[in-house]
């Protein structure tokens, strides 16, 4: 038997804000000036700090002379290995909420180079410039130690890592046979992918501003996607009390995961407003945004084996992946291939690889952006092979229940995913034979993929004011790095209380705040949501106590489920004349203010049972110019399956800012390592390239209906990373259709088209 | 960044005048300037501010060509109508650089003279014989996806990056130049050198000497022309490979050509073999292939950008096949 949670008050006012596409609630903020980010805060007499980059890859400073830097007048100070203060001594001390297993990397700790651009020291100034200059003037010399920064070379020190990092499992153990079935399957595809490493390039680069209060206390304006986690690491570092420090986050000028884990300039900011007790900011250049966190690079095989009419025998994946010598990122990168296809023959296998670079870090969608596009390049390979519509092939092979564990999904509407996908594509007039379609110099493909993520949920609390005026104010330390959790929070709390949304305020970004999660994976709407509808619930209870209680009240006897909240009212839902106004009821009962908060947590035993998941269906047409290999995506079409949509317009421009991004996964993004120095050379964003609007098509994005009344009170599973998975393959899949060319190297430049058209 | 002096120039013998001190630059948009100082890879000891100069105009020249201030705009050089009209290549290769807002700031003069786009030009921690002579060349072995395959040396494989030098080095522009010894002009065939043993030095200016304006002859190829950029994304990016052909036809017969490059070598890359190959030749394809082949004959790539033979190939036969048929739209 399968647990169905009661959910209590699953939405109760059908005409609410929520499934509005309202207007980001801080558009006007943005658009304005008038949001502050980290590096925009200030006191009288702020310092400020630039960071010294390692020159070498690996080895040990033998000397660091700073006497230059020093002599240069503004100069206040320069933090090195050798005059930092004592620190927290154990590693648990280092950890964060998304460290992985290992020794997190210290900062100024000793000598070691462990990756190039490590940070070396921090010089102080008086103003910026002058930091930066006296930081070219800070001589270090170095003993080069070997290094190993090429994965390829390395591969074959790989090991198998355990449960290595929170919301990642190991694969799954083998099921059936799959090597025989491979073996005995009459149709077989076995193709080996590499995916490029890929560094997040937020706009707002990493900054952290310290302000040093005259009772010592500090507020710690950070670019993160946790305050709470940043404000834990640095009072373990730093050894000071909770009360003392505020860490703050209002605004994130982009993030995509970089904002996960505390970065070193907030732990450069910290050291130096501590020891110098100043207020400090320290911001890090572009090229120095290359310092930390990346999508790792990922070499991977898939092997599938298929009867002729297109039923999967045999599915095999294996991946491995970077890692740095003192951390285990994992991101396992093939567990949905398990999970995406029914296929009683299936071996996934993930290993890492330790290098000489700094820990990779989450980046939109980790592991499924880089695996799913392997798994949906070979199955379009399968298609072609087969004589079969790619679309008709994954149809074929849908899974109904997870192959992974044999639990049913919560909700799976992935089959409308493609047919409104397909319908509105066109992908009925496609005609299967690669290169049958062009137009002047341009031949034309239509591919398409499947993508699939986690629906994940964490647990919150929030906090809920409610005042005499009715205005509501609703809190979480949770993150808005630009995906709409400003305006989506406030949309729930508008609809728990049926106020108008223009009468809610939501705060987030604060450490002071009730607790709320990191923010990433797709789960804050899962997560804060479920805790701002909990606190509201509470309200609401109180709101009808009150009510009930007051003199000649309407609602006097009535239950709480018979009463609607809407328009600022209390409404008896049979009799709707039969009301109160929030504001009445308040006055009425002499109440000032309701306070409440709530903690929410995952329905734990639906989840036992259940598998929780995103899917989507994407359709692209490239356009590749025949003789000269140039390739530019012309359609995409993205149907997305996600639970209830809360704000139709934020959810939209999440996917397509994915989509985007998939282009530039599909066709730009790569670091280039030389790997002589260890060094990715192209670290700024005139060589690293992400799409410009020119080569951003008309992005069609269609949500289906899907109701899922156990992924959380809200029937809503989250879109931030969904959006990105199946696009790479989708454009490797059409890139093939046009020209008959296959590239299994992301990311899919003009020279590995050439190289198969000659 | 480093502290250094600063001067408005108020005339252009002033300014000459000034720049003659070692360690001086001139600065106008500063478009690329500022950002390599700020980078730590030039270090100027003083700027001669040029920008308010009158040099800003565009004039006919007495021969029927058109004269382009050394300080008008890039934006406003490729808007202008007698460039679209009579000089078409040369506007379609300014608005294919850059961004609107960079060609609103940038010079005509200090396009000629932005520095290469090399990964380790820019890095200081790397060895780069360009930015710090002796120090080795870090593209050759290393990451050299943008890197030139003609006419390099084994002290640098840098590229020039404008996009308006190819089109002047297909029109046979002329910078004039005043200097301490006086005015003169240099072919722009001339201009910019290959790096040899000197790759820290990009062009034959001599200390002071400011660019004043660059000639267009009146030839400008206006039936006949193209300028094609091959590059990793649409635009805001450099080219790996770029093309200007200017063709005088005679029915579908080739009387004259023009064909120069960027995006492969330390400077707009001109082959007069390659230009003869094409006179009396039918516009075809396979003339255009043959021509092409004389140009790249000692072509010579590296790890990661042996693609660019073959496509300069493909780019030369596409952009002289559109010249040849006219698809150069005259304006964008």
């Amino acid at each position: 038997m399968i647990a169905i949670p009661s959910i209590p008050g699953f939405l109760k006012e059908p005409n609410g804000p929520i499934g509005k596409p309202v207007n980001r609630v801080d558009g006007r903020k943005k658009v304005t000036g008038d949001a502050h980010y980290a590096a925009e805060f200030t006191l009288p007499d702020l310092a400020h700090g630039f960071i010294v980059s390692s020159a070498i890859a690996r080895g040990r400073i033998t000397r660091i002379d700073t006497a230059a830097a020093l002599a240069l007048p503004g100069v206040i100070h320069v933090f090195t290995h050798e005059n930092r203060p004592s620190l927290a001594w154990f590693d648990r001390k280092w950890k964060d909420d998304d460290a992985p297993k290992g020794a997190p990397f210290r900062p100024l700790y000793d000598a070691e180079i462990h990756h190039a651009l490590q940070p070396v020291a921090l010089v102080i100034a008086e103003s910026f410039e002058l930091a930066r200059y006296a930081a070219r003037l800070v001589h270090i010399e170095y003993e080069a130690a070997p290094h190993q920064t090429d994965l390829r070379a390395n591969r074959a020190n790989s090991f198998t890592p355990g449960k290595d990092k929170g919301g990642f499992q190991p694969p799954p153990k083998p099921r059936g046979n799959p090597e025989q079935a491979f073996l005995d399957s009459p149709v077989q595809v076995d193709s080996e992918f590499t995916q490029a490493a890929e560094y997040h390039n937020p706009m707002e680069m990493h900054a952290t501003t310290v302000l040093h209060h005259d009772d010592g206390t500090l507020t710690v304006h950070d670019k993160t996607q946790g305050a709470q986690n940043c404000h834990t690491y640095v009072c373990n570092v730093f050894g000071l009390a909770k009360s003392a420090v505020r860490v703050m986050s209002p605004f994130v000028g982009g993030a995509f995961g970089s904002g996960l884990r505390p970065q070193h300039q907030l732990f450069m900011a910290m050291l130096a407003a501590t020891q110098l007790k100043r207020s400090v900011r320290v911001e890090l250049s572009r090229p120095q945004m290359f310092s930390f966190g990346h999508r790792p690079e990922t070499i991977q095989r898939v092997a599938l084996g298929a009867d002729r009419d297109g039923t999967l025998r045999a599915l095999i994946h294996e991946a491995v992946q970077e890692s740095s010598q003192h951390e285990n990122y994992v991101e396992v990168v093939v567990n949905w291939s398990g999970q995406q296809y029914a296929c009683d023959n299936v071996r996934l296998d993930y290993t890492l690889t330790r290098l000489d670079v700094h820990t990779p870090l989450d980046q939109r969608a980790p592991g499924a952006a880089t695996g799913v596009p392997a798994l949906e390049i070979a199955m379009d390979e399968l298609a072609v092979k087969l004589g079969m519509d790619p679309l008709e092939l994954r149809l074929k092979n849908y899974a109904e229940t997870d192959p992974n564990t044999g639990n049913p999904f919560s909700s799976k509407e992935l089959r409308a995913c493609f047919r409104h996908g397909a319908e509105r594509f066109g992908w009925a007039r496609r005609n299967p034979a690669p290169r049958s379609m062009r137009e002047g110099r341009e031949l034309i493909g239509w591919g398409m993929a499947a993508g699939v993520w986690d629906a994940m949920q964490g647990q919150a609390a929030a906090k809920a004011v409610l005042g005499v005026d009715g205005k509501l104010v609703v809190s979480s330390a949770t993150a808005d790095i630009g995906t709409g959790t400003y305006t989506v929070m406030t949309q729930i709390a508008a609809d728990g209380l049926g106020l108008p949304v223009e009468e809610v305020t939501f705060c987030l970004g604060d450490s002071s705040l009730p607790t709320a999660p990191i923010e990433g994976g797709s789960w804050t709407v899962s997560t804060v949501g479920s805790a701002v509808k909990a606190v509201c619930d509470r309200v609401r209870s109180q709101l009808v106590t009150l009510a009930g209680k007051l003199d000649d009240s309407p609602l006097k006897g009535v239950a709480e489920e018979d009463i609607l909240f809407a328009d600022g009212h209390l409404i008896v839902r049979d009799d709707r004349s039969r009301r109160l106004s929030i504001t009445d009821v308040m006055r009425g009962s002499g109440t000032l203010s309701i306070e409440e908060e709530a903690r929410a947590l995952p329905y734990l035993l639906a989840r036992a049972r259940h598998t929780f998941a995103t899917h989507s269906a994407v359709f692209v047409e490239v356009r590749v110019d025949e003789d000269l290999g140039t390739i530019r995506v012309a359609r995409v079409v993205s149907a997305i399956a996600a639970g209830r949509i809360i704000n139709p317009k934020t959810a939209r421009s999440q996917i397509q800012g994915a989509v985007v991004w998939g282009i530039g996964m599909g066709l730009e993004e790569e670091a280039f390592t030389d790997h002589r120095l260890g060094r990715v050379m192209n670290h700024d964003y005139a060589e690293y390239h992400v799409p410009v609007n020119a080569d951003v098509p008309e992005i069609d994005v269609l949500f289906v209906e899907e109701h899922d009344d156990m992924v959380n009170a809200l029937g809503a599973k989250g879109v931030g990373e969904i959006g990105i998975v199946g696009v790479p393959a989708a454009i490797a899949n059409a890139i093939h259709h046009a020209t008959g060319v296959r590239v299994r190297d992301f990311p899919i430049t003009l020279d590995k088209v050439l190289a198969g058209l000659r | 960044m480093r502290s250094f002096t600063y001067a408005r120039a108020g005339s252009a013998a002033d300014a000459v005048g000034r720049a003659g001190a070692t360690g001086m630059a001139f600065v106008a948009g500063g478009t690329n300037l500022l950002d390599l100082m700020k980078a730590d890879v030039l270090r100027p000891e003083g700027l001669v501010d040029i920008s308010r100069l009158p040099l800003d105009r565009i004039e006919e020249t007495a021969d029927g060509g058109l004269r382009l201030g050394a300080l008008a705009r890039n934006a406003d050089t490729a808007y202008d109508d007698r460039v679209q009209t009579r000089y078409p290549m040369l506007s379609m290769a300014i608005l294919a650089g850059a961004s609107a807002q960079l060609r609103n700031m940038a010079t005509n003069g200090g396009n000629l003279l932005q520095r290469t786009r090399c990964y380790y030009f820019y890095d200081t921690a790397t060895p780069c014989n360009k930015r710090e002579p002796g120090s080795g060349c870090g593209a050759i072995g290393g990451v050299n996806r943008i890197h030139a395959i003609l006419g390099a040396s084994d002290r640098c494989i840098a590229v020039h990056p404008s996009d308006l030098c190819v089109a002047l080095a297909a029109l046979d522009a002329v910078v004039q130049v005043t200097g301490p010894e006086g005015e003169r002009s240099i072919p722009f065939a001339e201009f910019h050198r290959l790096p040899g043993d000197r790759p820290e030095i990009d062009t034959t200016l001599q200390p002071g000497d400011l660019v004043t304006s660059i000639d267009l002859p009146a030839k400008g190829f206006a039936e006949h022309s193209t300028y094609l950029k091959i590059r990793d994304r649409a635009s805001y990016a450099f080219a790996l490979v770029s093309v200007a052909a200017g063709l005088e036809m005679d029915g579908g017969t080739v009387r004259e050509a023009r064909l120069a490059l960027g995006g492969v070598a330390h400077k707009p890359w001109r082959d007069p073999e390659a230009e003869a190959a094409l006179v009396g030749k039918p516009a075809t394809p396979d003339s255009f292939r043959a021509a092409a082949r004389v140009l790249l004959r000692d072509a010579k790539g590296h790890e990661h950008n042996s693609f660019k033979i073959d496509l300069a190939e493909r780019a030369i036969v596409r952009a002289l096949t559109d010249a040849a048929e006219r698809k150069g739209a005259p304006r964008p």
